[in-house]
């Protein structure tokens, strides 16, 4: 594995009177791809400054391979940025924005050339040497923003929110080449975004963010299928929530009150009732069901157990086809200021039952297994 | 069709240029080459002896004066109004810094140089002000002198050089340092490589701006200057034309003038042109 271990420790920046960032640590392994992923605002950007070097914090520390690089001025360390806006240099060619830093590292000619070729390779810039960034298309500035960082060689790349200019089909596309120059080059990449979609399709670790504070740490896995808190299930991919009281615990089954619902039966993962998570009864819990774990068809389901399934009558009141999957808004009767939302992926042409439109009355159901406790911290 | 009418909209601007500045020029120039009269004015005879006066070595130390003045002030203002633009361009309070620049113009440029009369003379503020804080016992000679000159030009032409330099710099992309810092440029590398070549059209302005009016200098040198070392080309029309009446040899010093800030502007254009230029070579 090429590349560094990153570690933050207790990081506080006060801008004036805002705190934007409080107490943040975490450990970024060697060689993988770690994302901070959070809203606008909520302080992801202001820590990736702070490792590249652009904003002192207010206290703690961050070690690149065990050494404070703190003191380092930016050109002094040995990580490189690509920001969001591309930052190429207009009076310089590809070539020579690729050059820039050899250039000052007085590199050979020679050298430089070949250098500048290997990278411009990698980045399928082979033939745009000689352009100005202006005469560029946004993808191809985006690629040269990559290949000028990665000219350096060097231990972590950090890249701020680099997709956010593209458009939606190319985004995906630069999305899945830098997740493949990621596995040519080995070195740590940190990535900046608010997309809980890129996070999650190339990330090996996230960190979800909020309000100037890492929520959760995690891979995509875990932070989808078990959000650390609400904001979380919220944050990343759709979710819907119920709120209520544990009522009774037995085994990894977890009865919840859920007013006027009745009784939700949730099954933890083993070990996830232990430790910091205390769902005794009496606690307030928020129950997290995503959308695509629902099932929904006109009839009532037959001989689904009762003790492993949650289901509920429902109105349907609104239905919107996307292709691939539609989306459907249903209120439980008696539930009605809770409009679920119920994804159902659409597997073949031909539809399996009679099709659900507006208006219909329909069942939903859903395992014990797929729902998700977290807790509540009543403020 | 349609009948065009816009070289008739652009009649008014030509006949203006023509009337104002074209014929002026051409009377000038004309005169360049005529014969002197005895008490002033020109006697039609076509003659060089007006451009073969410039040969004298007195000339020739006038024009070295006059260039080395308008050089150095040049320099000078561009040194001061570069940070100058760049605190203004990144302050919050950009609109009051640009009134502050602003103020001078409302106070004639006569007087403002008579101020500085009033700082820099034997009994003047800045010779008082030394004097009290006891770090001379006498009176330095400050003003008529050269350095007395450019000390009031740069502080004539400063806003001149500092307005363009603050439009461009406000334009100017300051990531792009950034970036440059974290490809491994120091900070003076940073702004050497990355914000100087970004600005360019700025300074070539303020350059422009500074230099030919300073070239052409004659109120500035006239009341602060004095001696040989401060005699510019501008106070050596005014001298042919009102003392020695050689209106010929004031016209040709005039077309000299003319030309120098014409070749600056030429120089200024060219540049702009080869640059492009060298980009489309490279691309082929």
């Amino acid at each position: 594995m090429k590349g560094s271990e990153v570690r933050i420790e207790g990081i506080d920046k006060h801008f004036g009177d805002f705190h934007a960032l409080k107490n943040v640590g975490v450990d970024i392994q060697k060689g993988e791809f770690f994302s901070l992923l959070g809203p606008s605002g909520c302080g992801k950007t202001t820590l990736l400054r702070i490792i590249a070097g652009f904003e002192t914090p207010s206290a703690g520390i961050v070690y690149v391979d065990g050494r404070n690089i703190l003191p380092l001025p930016p050109n002094r360390r040995q990580v490189n940025t690509i920001f969001q806006n591309y930052a190429l240099f207009p009076h310089l060619t590809v070539f020579e924005n690729v050059a820039f830093a050899l250039r000052l590292k007085k590199y050979g000619k020679q050298e430089i050339n070949s250098k500048v070729e290997e990278y411009l390779n990698l980045t399928k810039l082979t033939g745009q040497e000689y352009k100005k960034p202006a005469q560029l298309s946004g993808g191809q500035k985006q690629r040269v923003a990559i290949a000028r960082a990665l000219v350096n060689e060097p231990d972590v790349l950090l890249l701020d929110e680099p997709l956010s200019a593209l458009d939606a089909k190319l985004r995906q596309h630069m999305l899945i080449e830098l997740d493949m120059i990621h596995d040519k080059i080995g070195i740590t990449f940190i990535y900046v975004t608010h997309d809980q979609q890129e996070a999650l399709s190339v990330s090996d670790h996230i960190a979800v963010m909020n309000e100037g504070r890492i929520v959760q740490v995690g891979n995509p896995t875990e932070i989808y299928e078990s959000p650390a808190d609400i904001f979380v299930a919220n944050f990343i991919g759709e979710a819907n929530l119920f709120n209520g009281t544990v009522t009774a615990v037995e085994g990894e089954m977890v009865w919840v009150a859920v007013e006027p619902l009745g009784i939700l039966k949730v099954t933890m993962e083993p070990g996830d009732l232990e430790g910091t998570r205390d769902f005794k009864p009496g606690r307030r819990v928020s129950i997290t069901v995503r959308p695509e774990k629902i099932n929904i068809s006109l009839e009532k389901p037959a001989d689904l157990p009762a003790d492993a399934f949650n289901f509920f009558p429902c109105a349907v009141d609104e239905v919107i086809y996307n292709g691939f999957q539609s989306k459907f808004f249903v209120t439980i009767p008696d539930f009605a200021r809770f409009t679920l939302k119920v994804f159902k992926q659409h597997m073949s042409y031909y539809s399996t039952g009679s099709e659900i439109n507006w208006k219909d009355k329909a069942w939903i159901w859903w395992k014990a297994d797929d729902a998700y406790l977290v807790e509540v911290h009543d403020a | 069709m349609k009948k065009n009418y816009g070289s008739i909209y652009t009649l008014p601007m030509a006949f203006w240029v023509t009337l104002f500045f074209l014929v002026p020029v051409l009377i000038v120039f004309l005169y360049s080459f005529l014969e002197r009269g005895e008490h002033g004015g020109v006697v039609w005879i076509f003659s060089l002896n007006a451009y073969r006066d410039m040969l004298s070595p007195t000339f020739i130390h006038i024009l070295g004066i006059t260039l080395f003045i308008s050089l150095l002030s040049t320099a000078l203002t561009l040194l001061i109004a570069l940070p100058c633009g760049y605190y203004m361009a990144r302050s919050r309070r950009k609109s009051l810094y640009l009134f502050l620049i602003i103020i001078p113009f409302l106070t004639n440029f006569l007087i403002r140089i008579y101020a500085w009369q009033a700082i820099l003379g034997n009994s003047g503020f800045l010779n008082n002000l030394l004097m009290r804080l006891g770090l001379i016992d006498n009176y330095i000679q400050f003003l008529y002198n050269e350095w007395a000159v450019i000390i009031v030009l740069v502080y004539s032409y400063l806003p001149y050089a500092i307005l363009p330099l603050y439009s461009t710099i406000e334009k100017f992309d300051f990531s792009l340092l950034e970036a440059a810092r974290d490809l491994g440029a120091s900070h003076p590398a940073s702004i050497l490589r990355v914000m100087i070549p970004n600005i360019r059209s700025g300074i070539i302005s303020a350059v422009l701006f500074t230099f030919i009016p300073t070239f052409g200098a004659y109120a500035v040198p006239k009341l602060v200057g004095g001696g040989r070392n401060s005699f510019m080309l501008g106070n050596l029309i005014a001298d042919e034309i009102l003392v020695n009446r050689n209106w010929p040899f004031a016209s040709a010093t005039s077309i000299l003038i003319t030309l120098v800030t014409t070749a600056a502007m030429g120089l200024y254009v060219f540049a702009n042109k080869s640059a492009a230029r060298a980009a489309q070579r490279k691309r082929i």
